[in-house]
């Protein structure tokens, strides 16, 4: 049997089959969170703050429960629920535990913070109900920068993070670095900014919460990248056991990481419905989403490092401070940015010595979560810029200077105690750079330069780790630890399969690609496997979807489960066969004989057997078609990796960054599905595009978000996001099912530092260089005239 | 995101608009494709008690020549001009071309000419084309029909001469601008324009022989420029020359908005270079 899906060799593995989700969602009859009616159904928002900083003098509700369609509206003390809190199991020199309110009660810490809940009879209602509450302030300074955060006696935003920092972390300390940087012949710095950004997924958050008094639970239907965690802290919140909590998943439509965190409008939701007996809806607002959500990757980095007359590395010095916002983000931690930035930033480099100090500091801005890549699209631009510079200085070509420095044999274990196992990160970057040469770029740059114009070339290389188990995971120290996946698997009388997951896909395809690894698995049509995830009385528990752990943990442990549930089909098939368990196979979804294929048994003819005529089953085997296997990610994981490799022209008159061409050249070892790899690799860059050039959450004086719709908030549009070719390495992983890296962050870490050291290069001619991100073209136009510095 | 309360109508005739605008008083507004009202009822920046709905005004969705001036119905989308045959736009190509900036095609497939003019942004497209090729503005209101000149329609930042109950009919391009361009940047394609430049040009053998220059984004209202514009009625040979210096002068000549947002130094620079854009564009035409 060859379907038009396989590859060559007869697999599901590696075919770019079409999504099993796509007739549903491209027919619009997907199912989102919005999609959900239920009868008696209120709609839900919030009275939300409208100072940054102070305390809460008086919140009165009475004119709002009088509007008409207003059904009822809470305060924190009429909901009495517990708090959020992220907990790092570190002393608390190195961090401080902050209590995230489910509303707020006495004080609130940035502008758009949850005070009450209405609930109306329609979404029209219910925001003329937030019209007519009143709440009073007794406003505070705010505190809105590092600046401010730091400065000797600054108003605190939560009274036990003395100085507001919330995490503070000094790592590695190579022995005598000091002395290397003393004697270096060459030494060069780097001081980035990167601005705040909204990780911005199509739907916005969401959730209809019910009681089912059938079964005696609270349902709560919400998208969530994170469905068990979530049901972990709403009973917790909640006071109530974690079995009369119910968390579905529906359709998504993105998350990109703010969901994979627990928002606290999900609980107070669930809340309200339990305390009306009603069902209740909240959609968030697009308002709500760029400002009130989670935001991400506000960092400063103040970066040197030396190297010899060669160009090679020496050390690298290190000073990362994330400005995290409000409140600590469960369960990851206000700590998540500068954990990761201090842990992983020597990258793909052979770095012989290390040091780095990361800070979390804590401001009265809405708060942040891991948004795709956490802090590698910052730590990798300035690596890449710190590269860039000591080319420049030394004379080297800036792809020669990074030859010289990537990890090129493994497994390799870096300054920082990580080890990495076998990538392409030469042969990326090699191969990136030769696609652009073939395409005549270089000649072009040349060509441009005598007529005055701008075009420059960049590059950037990167790794990503991927997989993380229960053990990488426990190294961050966080008081609950993320890893493993389970997946249960069972076949029924018509022979076709069902495969649950612990992971969620949020657009990522796993229906279809982890269909793919079991249909391989167990010999099996496309059609005939099905993938069930996002519902917590399906699965025992799950860890859902992040930090690009769903093929390589989730989609590991469904094939373990698959590969059990073959070996039952094995034993009972070669039984009923009569011959001996080793002289069988599973194929075109058949138990065959091995020595004479002619003979054989169908899957469905095996189900029979296993459930309705039981009594002829070997003594050993129990009746049914089930199986059930967890996997855990193994070391440190598996790291994918990339180069990237962009030309870009700058407009005199306009400083528009015209980006003419983008290559991406990727190693994620074995692609289950190549063309999801490369939505996945193109959304990636889209959204790295949008950090280098276009977004930025900004404040005014007050603390007030000053973009709070798609006018200023600057996401790029199809319009900006240039072609993109994607090349493919392979380079299996040794640590999963079937050799496939994690692919889900990798575009957004390379992009902002191949652009940036694009448009560097352009700006060559001027002698300026521009080292912050978003490079609007204001800034870049201000660069070419130099005639204003940059704003 | 969700507007308040209003009452909703729907008009049959020009007339019963107006007269019912006005006997509804102040909190009454004509609805025409919603793109500018209704995103700003959503975030409950405009509060209208009534809605009255003309976009069932057939009568009001028109584009035609007739010698040589262009009249374009105050309910004609943008998108009906930017796709409307050569012959009918033929001497007011700068119209049709204009109407690419604006948004995105299902904006524009719903935005109106009349509801730009009314909505007065100081960097809309039809503000800017109007006060550039002197075009006027037919109304009509309880108290009969009169004509605007959009050089004086424009009063300050989204504010315009026209009466709470008068219902912009047409605007009228009196003619033909063969040599005329406009063009602007803003930092996503759709946007509106951080700076938009429009310019129209009297060439004679290969000389400009007058000329306008109007901004947008550098002031309240769309900005004639007369330091540009007396350079181009000197006579100059019509060449990236006098273009650039065109833009240069402009550029001293106006006190752009120092942000939020771009900031006074760049929209001036931007004011250089796309002045002197369109006039290339302009002459190229
Ligand atoms: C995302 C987005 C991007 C946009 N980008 C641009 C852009 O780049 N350039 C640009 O110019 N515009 C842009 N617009 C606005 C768009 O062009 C609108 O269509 C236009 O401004 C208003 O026309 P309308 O028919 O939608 O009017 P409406 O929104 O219906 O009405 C606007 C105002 O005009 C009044 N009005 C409407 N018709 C009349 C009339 N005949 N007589 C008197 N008063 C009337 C209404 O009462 C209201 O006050 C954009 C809009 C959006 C949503």
């Amino acid at each position: 049997m060859r379907e038009p899906g396989f590859t060559a060799d007869g697999t599901w593995v590696g075919a770019s089959v079409k999504r099993k989700e796509d007739p549903r969602l491209l027919t619009g009859r997907a199912r989102f969170v919005d999609d959900i009616h239920l009868p008696r159904m209120l709609h839900a928002q919030f009275v939300r703050s409208s100072v940054a900083a102070g305390e809460i003098t008086s919140v009165d509700l009475s004119r709002v429960r009088d509007v008409p369609g207003v059904v009822a509206a809470f305060t924190a003390a009429d909901l009495d629920l517990g708090d959020i809190t992220a907990v790092l199991d570190r002393p608390r020199s190195e961090f401080v535990p902050t209590a995230m309110p489910v509303l707020a009660r006495d004080r609130v810490r940035f502008v758009g913070e949850p005070i009450a809940i209405v609930l109306a009879e329609d979404a029209y209602a219910v925001e003329d109900g937030l019209e007519a509450a009143e709440v009073t302030y007794r406003a505070g300074t705010p505190v809105l920068s590092e600046e401010q955060a730091l400065a000797p006696g600054a108003p605190l935003v939560h009274d036990e993070a003395a100085d507001n920092v919330l995490l503070d972390v000094s790592m590695f300390a190579t022995e005598g670095i000091d002395d290397i940087f003393a004697d270096a012949p060459c030494v060069v710095s780097v001081r980035a900014t990167t601005g705040r950004q909204n990780a911005l997924p199509l739907e916005t958050r969401g959730v209809v919460a019910s009681w089912d008094a059938r079964a005696g639970q609270l349902l709560v239907q919400t998208c969530t990248q994170v469905p068990h965690v979530v049901r972990t802290v709403l009973a917790g919140c909640l006071g109530r056991p974690e079995n009369t909590v119910r968390v579905v998943v529906p359709d998504m439509g993105g998350g990109f990481g703010i969901k994979c965190v627990v928002g606290r409008e999900e609980i107070a939701v669930a809340a309200a419905s339990l305390r009306v007996g009603r069902p209740v809806k909240w959609i968030e607002d697009r308002k709500d989403a760029l400002t009130a959500s989670f935001l991400a990757r506000e960092q400063r980095y103040q970066a040197r490092a030396a190297f010899d007359e060669a160009g090679r590395i020496l050390a690298l010095d290190a000073d990362v401070l994330c400005d995290m916002g409000a409140y600590s983000c469960y369960p990851f931690s206000a700590g998540i940015e500068p954990l990761m930035a201090s842990a992983e930033m020597p990258g793909v480099y052979r770095v012989p010595a290390y040091r780095v100090r990361g800070r979390a500091i804590t401001t009265n801005k809405a708060p942040t979560a891991p948004y795709r890549g956490v802090s590698r699209p910052q730590y990798v631009m300035v690596m890449e810029r710190l590269f860039e510079r000591a080319a420049r200085e030394l004379g080297l070509g800036p792809v020669e200077i990074r030859r010289r420095n990537l990890i090129t044999t493994f497994p390799y274990t870096g300054v920082n105690g990580i080890t990495y196992d076998p990538g392409s990160y030469l042969e990326s970057l090699n191969l990136a750079e030769r696609v652009l040469t073939e395409e005549g770029w270089y000649e072009r740059q040349r060509e441009l330069a005598g007529q005055g114009r701008f075009l420059g070339i960049g590059y950037s290389c990167f790794n990503e780790r991927t997989g993380y188990g229960s053990d990488a995971f426990a190294k961050r120290r966080m008081a609950v630890v993320p890893g493993f996946d389970i997946s249960e698997i069972r076949m029924d009388t018509s022979g076709t399969v069902v495969a649950t997951t612990g992971t969620m896909s949020h657009g990522q395809s796993h229906e279809t690609t982890m269909a793919q690894i079991v249909a391989d698995r167990l010999g099996l049509d496309l059609d005939h496997v099905f993938i069930q995830q996002g519902d917590t009385d399906r699965v025992a528990y799950g860890w859902g979807t992040f930090a690009s752990r769903s093929i390589t943990i989730g989609g590991s442990a469904v094939g373990l489960a698959a590969g059990r549930l073959g070996d039952k089909l094995l034993h009972i098939g070669a039984h009923l066969l009569r011959t001996r368990p080793d002289n069988v196979e599973l194929s075109g979804g058949r138990v065959r004989k091995c020595d004479d294929h002619t003979r054989s048994l169908s899957y469905v003819d095996i189900a029979e057997v296993a459930y309705l005529k039981a009594h002829l089953l070997p003594k050993d085997v129990d009746p049914g078609l089930t199986a059930t296997a967890s996997f855990d990610g193994i070391g440190d994981g598996t790291f994918s990796n990339a180069s990237h490799g962009v030309v870009v022209e700058l407009h005199a008159g306009t400083g528009q960054v015209e980006i003419l061409r983008y290559a991406c050249v990727e190693d994620c070892g074995v692609a289950i599905n190549p063309q999801v790899v490369e939505g996945q690799a193109r959304g990636g860059i889209a959204q790295g595009i949008a950090g280098a050039l276009f977004e930025q959450v900004t404040y005014d004086e007050q603390g007030e978000p000053s973009a709070a719709s798609f006018i200023d908030y600057k996401v790029p549009t199809a319009c900006e996001i240039p072609d993109i070719s994607i090349h493919h390495l392979e380079t299996p992983s040794a640590f999963t099912g079937n050799g496939a890296k994690g692919v889900g962050e990798g575009g957004t870490i390379g992009a902002p530092a191949a652009v940036l050291n694009a448009v560097n290069d352009a700006l060559r001619p001027t002698g300026v260089e521009l080292d912050d991100t978003p490079i609007t073209p204001e800034r870049v136009l201000g660069a070419l005239e130099v005639r204003w510095t940059t704003r | 995101m969700k507007p308040p309360p209003f009452g909703y109508h729907r008009a049959r005739d020009v007339a019963g608009a107006t007269a019912l605008v006005a006997e509804l008083g102040e909190d009454a507004k004509f609805l025409a494709g919603g793109q500018s009202l209704i995103p700003m009822m959503n975030f409950r920046l405009a509060r209208p008690a009534h809605l009255v709905d003309i976009a069932r005004l057939g009568e009001l969705s028109f584009l035609r020549r007739d010698d040589d001036r262009l009249h374009v119905g105050a309910l004609t989308t943008h998108h009906e001009v930017e796709s409307a045959p050569d012959r009918s736009v033929r001497g007011f190509e700068v119209v049709r071309e204009a109407m690419r900036w604006i948004g995105h095609l299902p904006i524009r497939t719903r935005g109106t000419a009349g509801g730009s003019l009314a909505h007065g942004d100081a960097t809309a497209e039809w503000c800017l084309l109007a006060v550039l090729l002197d075009a006027e503005i037919v109304t009509a209101s309880p108290r009969g029909s009169r004509v605007i000149p959009a050089g004086e329609a424009f009063l300050g930042f989204f504010t315009t001469l026209l009466e709470p109950d008068e219902l912009i009919v047409e605007v009228v391009f009196p003619k033909p601008a063969p040599h005329a361009a406009l063009t602007e940047f803003a930092e996503r394609r759709g946007d509106f324009a951080i700076v938009a430049a429009a310019v129209d040009l009297d060439v004679a053998g290969g000389r400009v022989t007058g000329g306008r220059v109007v901004l947008g984004g550098v002031a309240p209202v769309p900005l004639r420029v007369p330091a540009a514009e007396a350079l181009l009625g000197a006579g100059e040979r019509a060449d990236a020359e006098l273009f650039a210096a065109c833009g240069r002068a402009a550029a001293e000549a106006v006190d752009p908005p120092d942000g939020p947002g771009p900031g006074a130094d760049y929209r001036r620079s931007l004011v250089r270079a796309l002045v002197a854009r369109a006039c290339e564009e302009a002459l190229a035409r």
